[in-house]
């Protein structure tokens, strides 16, 4: 038994049918592709070729072209790295952690959010192999036989575990992506009209016919799957946190790393969603899939998670001082006030300043205030991520190797390639594979709005639904 | 996908609740369901069609075990056995270091053994593009019941009323 709350706004709007759905999520498939798509696509395109000419050159020449030193060996690949992981993380959480707590909002923006991390993670895996400089040497970072040039990979190092973390989360990701896609697909499939359309989309869709058993074990394979990607994505954060924490550098070796990374991550990851629907959303016409509860609800969660984060930032640095440890204490200390304060002040008026605007409720439904703090949240997470790894690097234990680090232009070109493949790739999907998930969202439409077909009146049974009576329905939950 | 020759009827509804519905009321008066095709999963439709609860759940258990035998076979034959290196004054074989890999290879091999299985019980595959032989517009707002005569021993008629009065909007006679 299934109590809906007639107070409770309906998750889609616009009293929408199974057909309605259908239509508004097919037609942008179906289309020919607008100006507005085409000219995106083409600016994402010329960002891609610039960025691939400043990576092709920082492969053809070296390293030697960034503008890391000998103290400073990290810099922007690994903060692009992990600013990139992180912005992933929010895809999974949304499709498998909100599917573990029955949180039916997620339906209509579980789909791009899932593409989105999925994008996310070929951004943050290009800047493991720029960073490795000799690409083509990858496959060392896999455990071959001693025969292929190298020792076995050890297994005790924190970066050969994020290779079997940051594999496993990709490849999982995408099953799990391309499971919820089959039933949209065979959609797509019965309403081709070309010929061509009809054989990809039906090559993809694997023949899917939406019988009662298939279904069924489409549930429970989805309930599964959102189990292990629950605890994956948890562990992926963690042990990319742990390629800092297990050094013994003053500013990574702390143990609170882990559980603050993850927050991070889940609150830019949030915040870069944002910025996607909310473009989609006008684009696409899709204000009764993706409303304003939809928003306000994402707002509350970055709220959540950057006031985690806040409270992580914080302790950290009580920690440093209660600690005793003078190189800890300097670590961070030189943050805040030293030649990089700028970045530190820029963290933490990003990530714990801006998210707790969303307080006022006014604030938190604006679509304008929302976009600009999304923009600010992501900007002010890649700067937690230079903060953490250039400003503990550049002033080592010995002041003689005391070094800064200043960006050169093929830092800047291979961060700009990463957004020239994002938002070539997210154009991509949102063009050719629905953007909503239009089973799930099918599916929660009735549980949800109080929308009452005419047709079905009197059938069966009898419906009592947009009546100010508490409704049941027997939907087995 | 299996063998559907014969002659079906094909109920069609326009609501996931008169279907729901419809199914136990049909199976009582003695008709015989082949199976329900739906745009979305309705709760409690295969336990009302007497399907049986999926196996694939011990299948992805023992594909888990599979995974965390294999994680722990590599990385204690490499580190510990095969060529065996004293790393940060650690044993050649410290298991706690080699738990996250466990884990990663437990869901890997989770997963895709699972979908695997998934596919293969559904006769899912990409060589079988084809529309639902049924009716087409169960993959939009259709929910559609298919019946076997070949398989009841009740007449095209009796059951046609049945479908009728248990809800359908159209009754269509489909031939393989």
């Amino acid at each position: 038994m299934h109590v809906t709350s007639p107070v409770r706004e309906p998750l889609i709007q616009g009293g929408k049918t199974y057909a309605d759905v259908t239509e508004d999520i097919c037609r942008h498939v179906e289309g020919a592709p607008t100006k507005e798509w085409k000219i995106a696509f083409g600016i994402s395109l010329l960002v891609l070729a610039y960025g691939s000419v400043c990576l092709a050159w920082t492969w053809w020449e070296g390293l030697g072209v960034w503008g890391l030193n000998k103290t400073v060996g990290w810099a922007w690949d690994i903060t692009n790295f992990v600013w990139w992981v992180g912005i992933g993380h929010a895809g999974t959480l949304i499709s498998a952690i909100l599917l573990l707590f029955r949180q039916k909002w997620r339906t209509s923006i579980n789909r791009a959010a899932e593409a989105m991390t999925i994008f996310a993670v070929i951004c943050a895996a290009s800047f493991i192999l720029m960073h490795m400089g000799r690409p083509w040497m990858a496959y060392w970072a896999l455990p071959l036989p001693n025969a292929f040039g190298s020792l076995w990979v050890n297994f005790n190092s924190p970066l050969v575990w994020d290779v079997f973390a940051i594999s496993t989360y990709f490849s999982v990701s995408l099953v799990f992506w391309y499971i919820g896609l089959i039933p949209d697909l065979a959609t797509i499939r019965d309403r081709a009209t070309s010929k061509i359309s009809r054989l990809m989309y039906g090559t993809f869709a694997m023949g899917w016919d939406g019988s009662a058993k298939t279904w069924s074990r489409y549930e429970y394979i989805s309930l599964i799957l959102a189990g292990l990607s629950t605890p994956l994505v948890l562990s992926v954060h963690t042990i990319v946190s742990m390629d800092f924490a297990t050094s013994v550098i003053p500013g990574w070796h702390t143990t609170i790393f882990p559980p603050y990374f993850v927050a991070g991550a889940i609150f830019s990851g949030f915040a870069m969603v944002q910025n996607l629907m909310l473009i989609t959303r006008v684009v696409y016409r899709l204000e009764d899939y993706i409303t304003l509860e939809h928003i306000e609800t994402m707002n509350k969660v970055i709220t959540l998670t950057g006031s985690v984060v806040g409270v992580a930032y914080i302790t950290e640095f009580f920690i440093a001082w209660y600690g005793g440890v003078e190189y800890e204490y300097y670590a961070f200390f030189n943050r805040m006030t030293g030649p990089y304060w700028w970045a530190y002040w820029a963290m933490m008026t990003c990530n714990v300043i801006s998210p707790q605007l969303f307080w006022s409720r006014r604030l938190r439904r604006s679509i304008t205030f929302t976009f600009f703090i999304s923009v600010v949240v992501n900007i002010g997470m890649w700067f937690e991520r230079f903060v953490i790894i250039v400003t503990s690097l550049h002033r080592d234990y010995l002041p003689s190797s005391w070094a800064m680090f200043s960006p050169t232009m093929f830092d800047i070109g291979d961060y700009i390639f990463s957004f020239g493949l994002f938002f070539t790739l997210f154009l991509l999907f949102s063009k050719y594979l629905p953007v909503v998930n239009m089973a799930e969202v099918k599916s929660v439409i009735r549980s949800t709005s109080a929308q009452l077909p005419a047709k079905i009146a009197g059938v069966a049974k009898v419906r009592q639904r947009g009546t100010a009576e508490p409704v049941f329905n027997s939907d087995k939950e | 996908m299996a063998d559907l020759s014969g002659k079906y009827l094909v109920g069609v509804y326009d609501d996931d609740d008169t279907v729901l519905h419809a199914v136990p009321r049909l199976r009582k008066a003695g008709v015989k369901i082949k199976e329900v095709y739906s745009p979305f999963p309705i709760h409690g439709l295969d336990e009302a069609l007497g399907h049986p609860r999926t196996r694939i759940g011990i299948a992805a258990f023992m594909f888990g075990v599979t995974g965390c035998i294999t994680a722990l076979t590599l990385m204690i034959w490499t580190m510990g056995i095969d060529w065996p290196m004293i790393i940060g004054g650690k044993d050649p074989i410290s298991i706690p270091n080699y738990i996250p890999i466990t884990f990663e290879l437990t869901v890997l091999f989770t997963a895709f053994g699972m979908v695997i299985t998934f596919f293969i019980s559904n006769g899912l595959g990409p060589g079988t593009h084809f529309h639902p032989r049924f009716d087409v517009r169960s993959t939009d707002n259709k929910f559609v019941m298919a019946i076997d005569l070949g398989r009841n021993s009740m007449s095209e008629e009796e059951i046609s009323r049945a479908l009728k009065d248990s809800g359908a909007e159209e009754v269509n006679i489909k031939q393989f």
